[in-house]
């Protein structure tokens, strides 16, 4: 008699009654409900509370378009410089021995461990008008604080650990062995990177940059020190919304924030579809390595 | 393709993996570096191949000075212990890898780098494995693309660092012979590491013993094995039974016992005395020139009969092989008392440079057991 085997359900030792089981998912369901999924749908509900036509408006007004391109400039500068730091800053740390490694890497994570109106604060204490290099900014006519650049400059900032941080505990697993083979095959160094080092690390480093975008356009409170809050000018989505909020307006408020949430359903989505692909790569990576 | 070592040194922080090395290859040889983990066989490997750079000492390759040279510069093809194939390219990709990244003036045509990569996979007998990704090979199949990935630089000189180490006995013995075969077929130069003594006796035209960063003996396969020229050698290649002894006037004493077949070029003194596990004879109990001793294990095998004994005078139990052929008789059990008798005994001083066994073999002759 043909039992079909895949239906039995395996009996564990470390699993809990069926009560129970249902019990703890249903409260983080409703958990989850509670703080996430609700405040998002509120989001959407206050977007459109007044119909579709005010919804656009608000997101067709001129400056809720400039906010949004300020934050894809900004993001567009940040996320590909801290794209390439974040791959050299891995490199050297994964593939080399130097003095002063773990100093780098415990520098590499400041970023997460300030606080965001501090990471502001430092760029205005170094160039704003009171601050080390004001006279000389004021002198020469170049403006960073209250402007774009130093928006650029603090997002660079707070957002510079997570490419390296993704890749540098997968270069590390990967160690030499290929570098070294392809060295002796007689690639340059430069090839080497190319054609081994970063194809091995594509899902990992895709990864960090799309994390890394997330932060750079939802970025808020060291965007909002440096900004000097110019409407149309100076003020990204996140602070473009929280303007719109203060004046009541909350159709537009919601409008541009229902974007902002788009961006993190799209950011999620995505995420989990690299994620898909790295564990892949580094199960058989790791099958590879017990063979 | 010849390649010439001298006075190599290598050191890592305080240890020297490689401690003053000289050696030499010639053209069309087939060398294995023989030593237990730790020895610098593989650092002198990876030294040769241009991974390593020696602190000190002259590296010649194809008679000039390959020092300075990097290692994509030497034509070197190198095989990891662990295939190090590249995993995010196919099997033909990976073969191809060495010609793609030739400088443009030197790289073989997209139809020539095809032919010959097909050719190689051929080689290997893994031709209709071409798209594979390596995660879908065997291990015995991976370690075949690497070599082809080695040999499609043409290379001057084959370095294989513990080639068949990852391969299950069976896989392991047929790539060995295939190996050498394809060695002789291809008029290369083969240099490979290994630990395991069976290996390098039955593979290489030359074996090089290594123990901690030095030559401890280099020789033809039988004349390391039958001739070690230290205390080492005779212990690492092969088993290896051990008795403290005493040399006067020519003459060799172990324990009480006079022994026959002692060297009369060993100087006077204490030695130590070595003999195979199959050069020990069992003989009735106080019979002349033999030593005392006490059957501890029979152990039935196949081709041979294995057998334990002490002795007072042995420095560690004494292993004992005698021919299936050979009738023993069923009180030759645990508790016997049996004479033992040794032939094609080695005889070493007990202190002196060639007497340089290991720290922790070191540790077992202070034991007081020079009785």
């Amino acid at each position: 008699m043909a039992v079909d085997i895949t239906r039995v359900t395996p009996r564990r030792a470390t699993a809990e009654s069926a009560l129970v089981r249902r019990l703890l998912l249903l409260a983080a369901l409703g958990y989850l409900g509670l703080f996430l999924v609700l405040p998002l749908a509120s989001v959407y509900a206050q977007a459109l509370a007044q119909g579709l036509k005010p919804y656009f408006s608000a997101i067709l007004d001129r400056d809720a378009l400039a906010a949004v391109k300020l934050t894809i400039l900004v993001a567009a500068i940040a996320v590909p410089l801290n794209a390439v730091f974040g791959v050299a800053a891995a490199w050297a740390i994964a593939k080399f021995e130097f003095r002063g490694k773990s100093i780098l890497i415990t520098l590499i994570d400041l970023p997460f461990s300030v606080s965001p109106v501090i990471s502001g604060l430092i760029y205005v204490l170094m160039f704003g008008i009171h601050g080390w290099f004001g006279p000389w900014l004021q002198a020469h006519d170049l403006k960073i604080i209250f402007g774009v650049s130093g928006i650029v400059l603090a997002t660079i900032f707070v957002t510079f650990p997570f490419v390296a941080r993704e890749l540098i505990p997968l270069m590390q697993q990967q160690g030499t062995e290929e570098e070294e083979a392809a060295l002796v095959l007689g690639a340059s160094g430069w090839l080497t990177f190319w054609r081994v080092t970063l194809p091995n690390t594509k899902w990992g480093l895709l990864y960090g940059i799309l994390l890394c975008n997330a932060r750079a356009m939802g970025e808020f409170g060291a965007v909002s020190v440096v900004s000097g809050h110019i409407r149309g000018r100076t003020l990204t989505m996140p602070l473009h919304i929280e303007l719109l909020y203060n004046e009541y307006d909350f159709v537009g408020a919601f409008a541009v924030a229902s974007l902002l949430s788009l961006l993190a359903l799209v950011t999620l989505a995505l995420k989990r579809l690299l994620e898909w692909r790295f564990q892949r790569d580094k199960q058989t990576y790791r099958q590879e390595a017990r063979r | 393709m010849s390649v010439e070592l001298r006075g190599i040194v290598k050191r890592f922080e305080t240890t020297r993996a490689v401690d003053g090395v000289d050696l030499s290859i010639a053209t069309g040889e087939f060398v294995a570096l023989l030593g237990p983990s730790g020895s610098g066989k593989t650092t002198l490997l990876r030294i040769i191949a241009g991974l390593e750079f020696a602190d000190a000492g002259q590296l010649n390759i194809a008679g000039e000075d390959a020092a300075d040279r990097r290692a994509g510069e030497r034509r070197i093809g190198l095989v990891f212990q662990h295939y190090a194939l590249f995993r995010h390219l196919s099997v033909f990709e990976n073969v191809a890898f060495g010609l793609r990244v030739k400088p443009r003036a030197e790289r073989p045509s997209k139809a020539e780098i095809a032919e010959r990569v097909g050719r190689l996979l051929q080689l290997v007998q893994l031709d209709q494995f071409a798209r594979r990704l390596p995660s879908q090979l065997s291990g015995g199949q991976r370690q075949r693309v690497a070599l082809a990935r080695a040999l499609a630089i043409e290379p001057r000189l084959l370095l294989l660092d513990e080639p068949f180490g990852a391969l299950d006995a069976k896989v392991r013995k047929e790539l060995r012979r295939w190996l050498r075969r394809l060695h002789d077929d291809m008029g290369l130069t083969s240099l490979f590491v290994t630990h395991d003594q069976q290996e390098a006796l039955e593979l290489a035209d030359r074996v090089v013993v290594m123990n901690q960063g030095r030559i401890e003996q280099v020789g033809r396969p039988q004349d390391i094995y039958d001739q070690p020229a230290t205390p080492f050698v005779f212990d690492f290649i092969g088993h290896a039974n051990r008795f403290g002894g005493e040399m006067s006037a020519g003459r060799l004493k172990v324990g009480g016992v006079m022994v026959e077949g002692g060297p009369a070029d060993v100087p006077d003194g204490q030695v130590l005395v070595y003999v195979r596990p199959h050069h020990v004879e069992l003989t009735a109990p106080g019979a002349r020139g033999a030593l005392p001793g006490r059957i501890v294990q029979r152990l039935p095998g196949g081709a041979v009969q294995r057998l334990e004994a002490t002795s007072p005078l042995a420095l560690q139990p004494i292993e004992i092989e005698v021919p299936a052929s050979t009738w023993l008789p069923d009180a030759l059990g645990p508790g016997a008392a049996v004479g033992l008798r040794l032939r094609d005994i080695r005889v070493f001083p007990a202190t002196g440079p060639a007497a340089r066994p290991n720290a922790d073999r070191a540790a077992d002759l202070l034991r007081p057991a020079f009785l």
